[in-house]
């Protein structure tokens, strides 16, 4: 009989839709139905046992083949890589559990590395203005069961966050909002007229990068001072309409996206729009939350903070003081300046996200690949090690978009043999601690690196 | 006052981290001992002497003291970081860093510096002679009391992000700046003699702002109150007076509040 398991947590988004049901076959190795989850979050699973699955560690060989080596050597060889190397950057951790962060951060902190997650090309911006502004933020329950005005800035969920609308913004009826839709003012501010923008009430077309402008716009009118006939592309009564209905509203909560993170300004847009929000709490309640990524992105954020007291973007190569400031130590700046010289790609696909120059950049040095799938990044490293799917392999703890914890779990074992992230860092961890207490056995004669090791 | 003079003959292969290269750490020091002072690439502390011929020994006191750097530094941070006293030359250009928290002395570069360069500042002099990168006499991050004092002239342009959370001091840029121009500010002075591409002032509380070419993109918070006529770094000359941010919250001053201004030449 084929099992269903009920409240899985879905691996995709930041959402982390908890509602899915999953069929799985009679022995336990193929999944065959998945019930309440978006197309992307179904295909996650569908993908984990339809596809063909890469099964044991691969190194590339010198004539640019794989060759199928065994875990030990896997770990024995990543181990090297960050022993050997001066300033090794590992990134990533976008899909994973907190659980394998934390075990990476051992890693990282045991072999001086820089510690980065996707944040770094995402909501680490996010991050800057939160540590210059604070975080006038709500879970998502809050914003299901109160809002009334929902402004979306520079976000699509509609695409990227396909269950967001229905299940926390625009269409659940939840305890103060039980007409759903109808009771709710719909705001969307988008230089793209979006799917998003298609089921909003008023829809503003700013002018691209021109976002900090239209904040200041909005801040203005809300303090009672004139402003100038058009702003960012948009004219003067609307943003006063806008304004208006934003005083008026009883709950209010802008979500915004890479529109704000990810254009000229960066922390600066995320950094004004905190100070509107906080402004508008001189009249209303309102809050703001960041459109988070992936499932677990808020993750190592929150895991890092609570080890080194810094979400993204950590320098550990001092060992025992955790510095932290992108522009330095973030992931591209580092490739691009030629500041690093070891990579490892943890679950994610650096080799499809990062700017091609940057890859270039890194792929001078040994670039190590740990992730389920065969991505762009497995096809250029010099290894590349397979671990189990988290959510569906592998159990876990996951942060939603609002930082709330969630615990997954797998519906489903790994293919035989491979391991999760957490014991193939964990027996990194291991392979670094035996390398250092050779080397100190031989009376600390390094061959690679000149110096004398931080710690001493 | 003694001159140390340190030339880069080992280039490093990442980069070089020299938060010790101070007056106050060469002071009453001998070549010898300044050689065997930590400078740090990626996680490998190494001495000094492993990178740069040291000639002369430091003065008694760091007032006293005088570095000079040869050969190509740019790529080595954190020079003249955390400095009270003395002179540092460097020859060429430089990486980020350069007068990070200073607190006295004078920096002269006279090539082009990165990014993050008089990170809040406290005194001193820093004088780059070429251009400058971003988040110059910027506040660290997190931190919302930037610069507290001291002078930054920069002879070319700076990029963005210039003087965030300034409280004190001047920052005078010869050529133009990028986006955002003491955003946050509370004080403090920002002369630009070029033109500024836009977001200058944005939720500045206090503080003034002089720009002598044009401001691409004005920002809607800001409001023009009238015309002055003042003398700003030797020029005198005719101003055109904006307040603002009024977006943002501003203290109150003798029953009037205070407003942040900008200044554009006419």
């Amino acid at each position: 009989m084929p099992k269903r398991i009920e409240n899985v947590g879905c691996p995709y988004c930041g959402v982390c839709c908890d509602d899915l049901v999953v069929t799985v076959s009679d022995d336990g190795k193929k999944i065959l139905e998945v019930e309440n989850a978006c197309a992307i979050g179904n295909q996650i699973y569908h993908h984990a046992t339809e596809s063909e699955r890469v099964r044991l560690p691969r190194l590339r060989q010198p004539d640019g083949t794989y060759k199928e080596i065994s875990y030990d050597e896997a770990i024995d060889y990543a181990a090297r890589v960050l022993y050997n190397a001066k300033k090794p950057l590992i990134y990533g951790f976008g899909s994973t559990n907190c659980e394998g962060m934390a075990a990476a951060a051992k890693v990282g902190e045991k072999a001086g590395a820089i510690l980065d997650n996707c944040a770094s090309i995402c909501h680490g911006s996010s991050l800057l203005a939160i540590f210059d502004n604070g975080y006038p933020s709500c879970t998502l329950g809050e914003v299901k069961n109160r809002a009334d005005v929902i402004l979306y800035w520079g976000a699509n969920p509609a695409h990227a966050h396909p269950r967001h609308m229905s299940r926390y913004s625009i269409f659940p009826r939840g305890f103060f909002t039980g007409k759903g839709h109808k009771s709710r003012k719909i705001i969307v501010i988008d230089p793209r007229y979006t799917d998003t923008a298609r089921v909003a009430d008023i829809y503003l077309q700013v002018k691209q990068g021109y976002d900090y402008d239209l904040f200041n716009a909005f801040r203005t009118v809300a303090r009672g001072h004139e402003i100038p006939e058009e702003v960012a592309g948009i004219k003067r009564e609307k943003i006063l309409e806008v304004v208006e209905i934003m005083k008026n509203a009883r709950f209010g909560t802008i979500f915004y996206g890479m529109g704000l993170c990810h254009t000229d300004g960066r922390n600066h847009n995320i950094d004004i729009a905190i100070s509107l929000t906080r402004d508008l709490n001189d009249f209303t309640k309102w809050t703001i939350m960041a459109m988070r990524g992936h499932y677990n992105i808020t993750g190592p954020n929150q895991v890092w903070s609570w080890q080194y007291g810094f979400p993204y973007c950590l320098d550990l190569s001092k060992r025992d003081i955790a510095h932290m400031n992108p522009g330095e130590t973030s992931s591209i700046d580092l490739a691009m300046r030629g500041e690093i010289d070891a990579f490892f790609n943890v679950a994610t696909d650096a080799g499809a996200h990062f700017p091609i120059e940057a890859v270039k950049e890194l792929r001078k040095h040994p670039w190590i690949t740990i992730d389920p799938n065969i991505c762009m990044a497995s096809e250029i490293s010099d290894l590349h090690i397979p671990v189990g799917i988290v959510g569906v392999e592998v159990p876990g703890i996951v942060y939603r978009m609002d930082n709330v914890p969630v615990q997954y779990r797998k519906v489903i074992d790994p293919p035989e043999g491979v391991i999760s992230d957490e014991e193939l860092f964990e027996r990194i961890y291991q392979r670094l601690c035996e390398l250092e207490a050779e080397d100190a056995a031989k009376e600390r004669v390094k061959t690679t690196a000149e110096g004398i090791p931080a710690e001493d | 006052m003694k001159t140390v003079t340190l030339t880069m003959t080992n280039p490093p292969e990442l980069y070089l981290e020299g938060q010790n290269i101070t007056p106050d750490a060469f002071a009453g020091k001998t070549a010898a001992e300044i050689a065997a002072i930590d400078v740090w690439e990626g996680k490998l502390k190494s001495p000094l002497g492993k990178y740069f011929t040291v000639e002369g020994n430091g003065g008694a006191t760091a007032a006293e003291t005088r570095i000079i750097l040869r050969g190509d530094c740019s790529r080595l941070k954190r020079v003249g970081q955390q400095m009270t006293a003395g002179e540092i030359v460097i020859e060429g250009d430089a990486d980020m860093y350069i007068g990070g928290w200073m607190k006295g002395g004078k920096i002269h570069v006279k090539g082009n510096v990165d990014s993050f360069c008089g990170l809040a500042m406290e005194g001193g002099e820093l004088i780059i002679d070429g251009k400058a990168g971003h988040h110059l006499g910027s506040s660290p991050r997190g931190e919302w009391r930037g610069m507290q004092g001291g002078l930054i002239r920069v002879a070319g342009s700076a990029g963005n992000d210039t003087a965030t959370f300034m409280n004190g001091g001047t920052i005078i840029i010869g050529g133009d700046a990028d986006i955002h121009v003491s955003t946050h500010a509370e004080g403090g002075t920002v002369i630009i003699k070029g033109n500024a591409k836009g977001r200058v002032g944005g939720q500045m509380v206090k503080g003034d702002i002089y720009v002598f070419g044009q401001i691409e993109n004005p920002l809607p918070g800001f409001k023009q109150v009238g015309e002055v006529e003042q003398e700003v770094d030797g020029v005198k000359a005719r101003f055109i007076h904006y307040i603002g941010d009024l977006g943002e919250r501003h203290p109150v001053s003798k029953g009037k509040p205070v407003y942040g201004n900008i200044y554009t030449r006419i």
